[in-house]
């Protein structure tokens, strides 16, 4: 599904922020990116969900190569991914539940195809009351949540989640490690980049563990 | 998830759980777009270019109309010379106009009517006898079958050396010089607006990327094509085009109707008399008035074109 080899990515004539990354993504696999602040996680998944082009290697996509992909393929892959950001990224002047909606609204369907799914995943992810309430409005927990929904909602082959649990309590935190879960179990390969080393120790999972630029894993 | 509850979140025409009404909000919000001041822009430039195309239409109206007159008339000068009887001459290069195939009328100027046509210049009162005054001969053309010219010129130089023909060959030309530069100028200044227009929406474009780049970004990375962002501020731009493109050429248009309305309450005023003998009715007419629509419609078209291809441009810097 995603496959990295000899991977390297620097920001203009900066040093190599990560150097040298093989490794796979399997369909179905569940895993978590950690390592410590500033080894290059954000960057990776950036890499991942092709925001980024690496400074050298070779990064396939869903069987593709991205070096050849225009971009309009390129948006037709995105559609395959889910991304939680990091800073949620939810848009202001729209509602909970049309932020939401967004992955879906952006592929041409109408809101009446998606009310009811959208609905029943915000219920699921304890926002049923927020449906019409603008982020703003919102707490960190509540941003957090919707943001997950957004990643979620369109049943992406891959998803990718920027410190998820960063802004919830331990509960919380359980219950959306819950919802990766079940996401994974339905068939989406997921990668959570987390500091949190109580999160990883609630689910034995695959552990990329990126240090220096460099990645070590550990099955 | 099966096991969840479901709530309507509304429909499409907003009605909204908890009695809260809200239509499907725009994935660009219009507020950033700085809406109000771009119509104004564009309705400024709408209503200039509709002035100048009605100005152009007027003048070039005016001066065909001028033209035809003037094409339909030729005049023959009998001026005195001694030795000469000027009355004998006029009678003379009358007969021969009459003999021409092709004028349907020979009409000459009577030593009165000569005097009171330099009334004006000279005052009333006038005894001719005292001056060398010329005399005019005013020939009506048949408009079917127009007069061999030359051939009337070699005659009158033959029969009376006093005459001249004059077809109004250049007085025609200048005039159509003059409509042909009215007609450029009106153009350049339509490509002025079009100009500033393109660049006005293109500055306003790029402010509304800028404004709203975290939210292009956010669409791009969940999917969205160069192509679908594109169309998201087109639809916006197209729109305030429209509006803007409404609002000047609506109101040029009620300035040509009411120019119009003014100028046959004039009529029988003498600066009416003034303004109708120079602009005619006053009326820029169909051909005006669809000139003035086809504007709004092309403004609100480069309006909508102009703000897609700056989309397209700023896109293509975002990975």
């Amino acid at each position: 599904m995603v496959r990295f080899e000899n991977v390297g990515l620097r920001y203009g004539f900066g040093p190599e922020v990560l150097r040298d990354l093989s490794f796979r993504i399997e369909p179905h696999s569940f895993q978590f990116l950690t390592g410590p602040s500033g080894a290059g996680k954000t960057s990776l998944l950036r890499l991942m969900f092709l925001s980024l082009r690496p400074t050298r290697g070779l990064i396939g996509m869903f069987d593709q190569d991205i070096a050849t992909l225009n971009k309009d393929s390129l948006a037709g892959l995105r559609r395959r991914i889910g991304i939680v950001f990091q800073d949620f990224r939810l848009l202001d002047h729209m509602t909970t539940f049309e932020n939401v909606a967004l992955p879906l609204r952006v592929q041409g369907r109408s809101e009446a195809s998606y009310r009811r799914e959208v609905t029943e995943l915000l219920h699921w992810v304890g926002l049923g009351d927020r449906l019409s309430a603008l982020p703003p409005i919102l707490s960190g927990g509540e941003k957090q949540r919707a943001a997950i929904a957004r990643a979620v909602i369109a049943q992406p082959e891959l998803l990718l989640a920027d410190e998820p649990t960063g802004n919830v309590d331990p509960a919380l935190a359980q219950r959306l490690l819950r919802l990766f879960i079940e996401l994974n179990k339905s068939g989406t390969a997921v990668v959570i980049a987390t500091h949190d080393i109580a999160l990883m120790d609630q689910y034995d999972a695959r552990r990329l563990v990126l240090h220096d630029g460099r990645m070590h894993t550990y099955e | 998830m099966s096991d969840l509850r479901t709530t309507d979140p509304g429909d499409r025409t907003g009605r909204r759980q908890n009695g809260f009404r809200r239509a499907e909000a725009p994935l660009v919000p219009r507020a950033t777009i700085g809406g109000r001041a771009l119509v104004a822009v564009i309705a400024i430039m709408t209503f200039l270019a509709a002035v100048t195309t009605g100005a152009v239409v007027l003048v070039a109206g005016a001066a065909t109309e001028w033209q035809s007159d003037v094409a339909r008339e030729m005049t023959i000068q009998v001026r005195p010379a001694g030795g000469r009887d000027i009355e004998a001459d006029v009678t003379k290069a009358a007969a021969a106009a009459r003999a021409t195939a092709g004028v349907a009328e020979v009409r000459p100027y009577s030593r009165a009517e000569s005097a009171r046509l330099l009334e004006p210049w000279l005052g009333s009162g006038l005894v001719l006898e005292d001056l060398p005054v010329p005399r005019v001969i005013v020939l009506k053309l048949d408009g079917g079958a127009p007069p061999d010219v030359a051939a009337l010129r070699a005659t009158l130089s033959r029969d009376v050396p006093t005459a001249s023909l004059d077809d109004h060959r250049g007085w025609i030309d200048r005039m159509r010089a003059m409509a042909n530069s009215a007609v450029a100028i009106g153009i350049a200044v339509l490509l002025l607006v079009l100009a500033a227009t393109v660049l006005t929406v293109a500055f306003a474009t790029r402010g509304a990327m800028a404004a709203n780049r975290p939210i292009v970004e956010v669409l791009h990375f969940i999917g969205a094509t160069d192509n679908y962002l594109a169309g998201q501020f087109q639809r916006h731009f197209l729109a305030l085009g429209l509006k803007g493109g409404a609002l000047g050429g609506g109101l040029a248009i009620i300035l040509f109707l009411v120019a119009g309305f003014i100028g046959d309450r004039m009529v029988a005023t003498s600066s009416g008399d003034q303004v109708s003998a120079l602009f005619g009715s006053f009326s820029i007419g169909a051909i005006g008035y669809f000139g003035i629509a086809a504007q709004i419609v092309l403004i609100a078209a480069v309006t909508a074109a102009t703000s897609r291809e700056v989309v397209n441009r700023t896109l293509n810097t975002v990975e």
